[in-house]
């Protein structure tokens, strides 16, 4: 799984995304392992994480099977993290997303005080996730680098779509609603935590986080970009295609 | 994935939300269509709508009056209000769409849900990753892309001829008919997937050679390539092998996922709750 580890954007953009998760390994710690991992979430309620999840079940916010027609107009976007908990039936990776370093060392101090014996992962910046480590005193194990995106990145939309659309780590946020969503936005149609909620409820391992989304949102309504609106690697790609522009029309 | 004709009342809403762009309104019939070739099972559609169960000719005429008024409308993007969509009975070889694009289809070869395996995050319990190697995920088709799995069998192959070894329990790996030489099974060739992940492992000296050969390689493939570069740390937590090879190829390390090597063995079947073996704690470190 590396659902987290490509989200898109600079470390400065992942001042408000910190993710830690504790992952049961079949046939090593799986066996008994459904308590710790709701004890996991548990400990980390009180560092008023964004969001927290598991695979199966999804994250705080979720789709509803049946809505009544005037939930349209009353619909309840508050996210539930108990049914997060209490839905933990197997062994599985579970997680949970801050908005602050403060909050996501100081969770990751008691939760390898606690000694669950399960692996727990940090995904963040490099230097944000290497900062909480020397707070909680922990000894670094292993460390997986994300390269970005190569290859047809031309296929890609713009930076501010990709920063949105990656934190879904499997792909189910879609571009056209986060380009719907930041539409929507900007018209006034919907605030920017309403439109996060939406694509929340997309994301199926509740790794989205509903608060760097906002501020994304919030940026692309007033107009406001932390990086050129292109996607990664384009300048290359642009050159070489400025340079075929060129020599087609000498030619 | 079916939309069920009699159902869908074309308010649009699920075209939005398919991160393949496969469902469009037919003009031809009024109704949500999906393009079979491009969508690649990943039932974003079915389980991330929300669902209301409207009667779909009363929905009709009232988006009929409402058009006919040119007034606008503002529903919830995300809710399906007659809940259309009905998953199919999949067959091989279409199954395996599914199987690389709904995370929550868990692969019965390993038991994980997702596209790939545990990788680093359990390598504190695993020592799949141990000091002086390197793992490489490498992943196809996301975000929004989505990848033909005979795209992806032109790197397995290169990758094969370079003598990687490919991560047996990988759900990709199993799809091989010939891991020596990276080739698919045939009649996987025609289907396309959300996203898939090859996972290999070689020595830290490598790790340069096989990028660029990824590198090259993904010119000859239609769409995007993440990689992801797994590694120990030292005794002292520090990572001063691969990090250093990783920017003197221009790569500006931005992101990263942290094992804090908090994990144990605690299965013990085989010895009554007691420590593991010293056979298996070897194997670990």
């Amino acid at each position: 799984m590396t659902n987290t580890l490509h989200r898109y954007g600079d470390a400065e953009s992942f001042r408000d995304d910190y993710i830690v998760f504790a992952t049961p390994s079949s046939d090593r710690n799986d066996a008994g392992s459904v308590p710790k991992l709701k004890k996991f979430l548990e400990m980390a309620l009180p560092f008023k994480p964004v969001n927290i999840g598991d695979p199966v079940h999804g994250g705080t916010l979720r789709p509803a099977r049946n809505l009544h027609t005037i939930s349209n107009w009353k619909r309840d976007m508050t996210p539930d993290f108990r049914a997060v908990i209490d839905g933990i039936d197997t062994p599985v990776s579970v997680v949970a997303i801050f908005d602050n370093q403060a909050a996501a060392e100081q969770f990751l101090k008691v939760a390898a005080d606690a000694d669950l014996g399960l692996s727990i992962n940090m995904s963040a910046s490099v230097e944000g996730a290497r900062e909480c480590c020397q707070f909680a005193g922990i000894t670094r194990h292993s460390v997986g680098y994300s390269l970005g995106f190569e290859g047809s990145t031309e296929k890609l939309p713009d930076s501010q779509l990709l920063k949105l659309t990656t934190m879904c780590g499997h792909g189910m946020v879609s571009t056209s609603l986060a380009k719907k969503m930041i539409d929507w936005v900007k018209e006034g149609r919907r605030t920017p935590g309403q439109a996060v909620t939406y694509m929340a409820r997309f994301c199926s391992c509740g790794v989205f986080n509903p608060a760097r989304a906002q501020r994304i949102l919030e940026e692309a309504r007033n107009g406001r970009w932390n990086e050129q609106n292109q996607p990664p690697n384009d300048s290359a790609e642009a050159e070489s295609h400025l340079t075929e522009i060129v020599q087609t029309s000498k030619s | 994935m079916k939309i069920n004709p009699n159902k869908c009342v074309a308010c649009g809403n699920c075209t939005y939300v398919c991160p393949m762009g496969a469902i469009y309104v037919d003009p031809a019939i009024n109704r949500a269509t999906i393009n079979r070739d491009e969508c690649v099972e990943c039932y974003a559609c079915y389980y991330g709508l929300s669902t209301e169960h409207l009667n779909p000719p009363l929905v009709r005429m009232i988006r009929k009056i409402f058009q006919m008024g040119r007034l606008r409308f503002d529903p919830e993007p995300d809710v399906c209000p007659t809940a259309a969509f009905e998953p199919e009975d999949l067959q091989w070889p279409r199954v395996v769409r599914r199987a690389f694009s709904d995370p929550r289809a868990t692969h019965e070869s390993t038991g994980v849900q997702g596209r790939g395996t545990e990788e680093v995050k359990t390598n504190d319990v695993t020592g799949r990753v141990q000091w002086g190697e390197v793992g490489f995920t490498i992943e196809f088709g996301r975000p929004g892309v989505g990848v033909w799995l005979r795209d992806i069998q032109k790197m397995t192959r290169a990758l094969a001829k370079a003598g990687v070894a490919f991560e047996k329990k990988n759900p990709f790996t199993l799809l091989m008919s010939d891991v020596a030489t990276g080739t698919l099974r045939e009649d996987v060739l025609g289907e396309k997937v959300l996203s898939a992940i090859v996972e290999i492992k070689v020595k830290v000296e490598q790790t340069q050679p096989i990028i660029e050969l990824v590198r090259e390689v993904e010119k000859d493939i239609d769409t995007v390539v993440a990689l992801g570069v797994g590694t120990r740390c030292d005794e002292n937590g520090e990572e001063r092998l691969v990090a250093p090879i990783l920017e003197s190829m221009g790569y500006k390390l931005e992101r990263a996922k942290t094992n804090m090597g908090l994990g144990r063995i605690t299965n013990y079947p085989e010895n009554k709750g007691e420590e593991p073996s010293r056979e298996i704690l070897s194997e670990i470190r």
